[in-house]
């Protein structure tokens, strides 16, 4: 499906570091204008991904596209169109706001006209105007990220690529980044990203995978998933009696007993929730709508992860 | 390791200087009063119990002696500095590397823009030094000029080495074993305070091999207004330690950096 809109195309896309495999031979593809979301538990092999489309780290094996371009042979001409948003704070703590966008303009040799213009656009995009000749060890984290995602966005990218975007911030803070990716996309950015969080990825992306140790476990949109592998209701009681539990075994119905927790699933294919509530007069049996989380937690498991 | 090096990697020499210029005070006042206090106390105080300084089978002055290895010692610990904590805390702690690294930048760019930017540190300083010591009047010129860019080249010689250290080190405390076992030695060793001739034969053949060792010779020889072959002598030994030194450094900072 090579098409005009194919923005990346990874075919058997490996990546090892000596004997620990990373990435297993994963292939995937992203459209243009999508938001497209990575998935998964740490270690899964995310972050590993896509260090590898914006070229901080080398393919071992197989096909990694971007425009069309070969991440191989051309990671320059690539990086020029794409945005960068790390995980860590990448920011220049030796320069103020304005002249860390100024010198990072300059490495995409943006003259210092255009880069001024466009660093007053995004950081009143950003609502970060009064800050512009802040040290940057003033800001707050939320600030930092803001200003982060801002940056990355110096060269007009056609593709911005953001590892954890909010990961460490306060709700208030996410939400805030989030309404501006939001924006973002609407303006038709393509937009890739990392995350953990299962509140970002069901709110901002139109497509995701969920990885684990390297390979891809699911892919699709957050309803999609959620619809193939939950169901979109759930019924769950907290400390079930053994009665409960014997009546509902005797049901045929998809079920997961956690000991403190009695998990149902897709129950909006039966009338289950009426009918415990009335048999059983349980306070703490609660019907809700599925998330990502439960999707997650389903193809990764619970248990801990070192 | 196939190495595609630009011009880009003036931008980043460009961000370095942009830093410098914020701080400029600081980076100004230290090369003005640091050779200051060593001629006064040097120079001048210890000086008077110094009876037989000779170059060349020529009485020198104390002084005189040591002005250009001041310059010399200046030029090491710039770029040497410079392109080892410097360096590190850009890569490791600030993460202005992996900034870099994101756009159309590559690793070798960046390196070779810190150690080029060692030894424009070095240069700027040593421009200030040899103004601060021609008001001692032990400064020959016009040959002396000729320190400039030997200034640079010396920069580059040990921002290379610098660099091939921060490439090795997992933790910064562990610089301080070049520093202890390698700059503090030739600092006092180098035919820097006194000559060679004053140290035990094995020690003078030894001193041959050091990088300040050629790099004060070539500079007291210039400061004397002399041309002669420890000038060329010096100059080579330079030239050749920055050869072998930079594409380790760029070798093994790639290796680190581009996982």
């Amino acid at each position: 499906m090579d098409n005009d809109q194919t923005l990346i195309k990874a075919t058997n896309l490996k990546k090892s570091f000596g004997d620990f495999v990373a990435v297993r031979e994963i292939s995937f593809t992203v459209e243009k204008g999508v938001c497209f979301g990575f998935l998964g538990p740490n270690g899964a092999g995310k972050t590993s991904t896509i260090k590898m489309i914006y070229g901080a780290s080398p393919v071992t094996a197989g096909d990694l596209f971007v425009f069309g371009l070969d991440i191989k042979t051309q990671a320059r001409a690539i990086k020029s169109r794409i945005g960068v948003c790390q995980q860590e704070n990448t920011l220049d703590p030796d320069l103020n706001v304005l002249q860390n966008f100024e010198i990072f303009a300059s490495y995409f040799n943006i003259d210092k006209k255009t880069a001024q213009d466009r660093t007053m656009e995004l950081l009143h995009f950003f609502a970060l105007e009064q800050r512009r000749n802040s040290k940057v060890a003033e800001l707050s984290g939320g600030m930092v990220r803001r200003l982060i995602i801002a940056r990355a966005l110096i060269n007009q990218p056609e593709l911005l690529i953001l590892d954890e975007p909010t990961i460490g911030l306060d709700p208030q803070s996410r939400h805030q980044v989030w309404d501006k990716l939001e924006a973002l996309k609407e303006q038709g950015l393509t937009i890739l990203l990392t995350t953990h969080y299962m509140d970002e990825a069901a709110s901002l992306c139109d497509e995701l995978v969920i990885m684990d140790n390297g390979t891809i476990l699911a892919q699709g949109s957050p309803q999609a998933l959620i619809s193939k592998y939950t169901g979109h209701h759930i019924i769950e009681v907290t400390e079930p009696g053994p009665e409960l539990i014997k009546y509902i075994q005797g049901k045929d119905v998809w079920q997961e007993n956690l000991g403190h927790r009695l998990i149902i699933y897709a129950a909006e294919e039966h009338d289950l929730y009426r009918d415990l509530c009335s048999r059983f007069a349980n306070k703490d049996c609660l019907l809700r709508s599925a998330s990502l989380e439960d999707v997650f937690l389903i193809l990764t498991g619970r248990e801990l992860r070192e | 390791m196939k190495m595609d090096i630009s011009w880009r990697f003036l931008r980043v020499w460009q961000r370095n200087l942009a830093v410098y210029r914020k701080n400029w005070l600081i980076n100004f006042l230290l090369p003005f009063f640091s050779p200051l206090f060593y001629l006064v106390a040097f120079g001048i105080s210890f000086s008077v119990f110094i009876v037989n300084i000779r170059y060349d089978a020529n009485q020198v002055s104390y002084i005189s002696f040591i002005a250009p290895a001041i310059i010399a010692i200046n030029i090491m610990n710039n770029s040497f500095f410079e392109n080892t904590y410097g360096s590190f805390v850009r890569m490791y702690y600030q993460k202005t590397f992996d900034a870099m690294m994101s756009t159309p930048l590559n690793a070798e760019e960046i390196i070779t823009g810190e150690i080029i930017w060692g030894a424009t540190k070095s240069l700027i300083s040593s421009v200030i030094m040899l103004l601060v010591i021609s008001f001692f009047g032990v400064v020959s010129y016009p040959a002396a000029l000729l320190i400039i860019p030997v200034a640079f080249l010396g920069g580059i010689a040990f921002g290379a080495v610098g660099m091939c250290f921060t490439s090795m080190v997992k933790i910064i405390d562990l610089f301080s074993f070049p520093v202890f076992l390698f700059i503090t030695p030739m600092f006092l060793f180098s035919g820097t305070f006194f000559p060679l001739t004053g140290l035990p034969v094995w020690a003078q053949q030894v001193a041959l091999f050091l990088p300040l060792t050629h790099l004060v010779n070539v500079l007291r020889a210039l400061n004397y207004g002399l041309f002669n072959a420890d000038v060329l002598i010096g100059i080579c030994y330079l030239v050749v330690f920055s050869l072998i030194t930079i594409p380790i450094a760029l070798f093994k900072m790639k290796r680190r950096l581009i996982k």
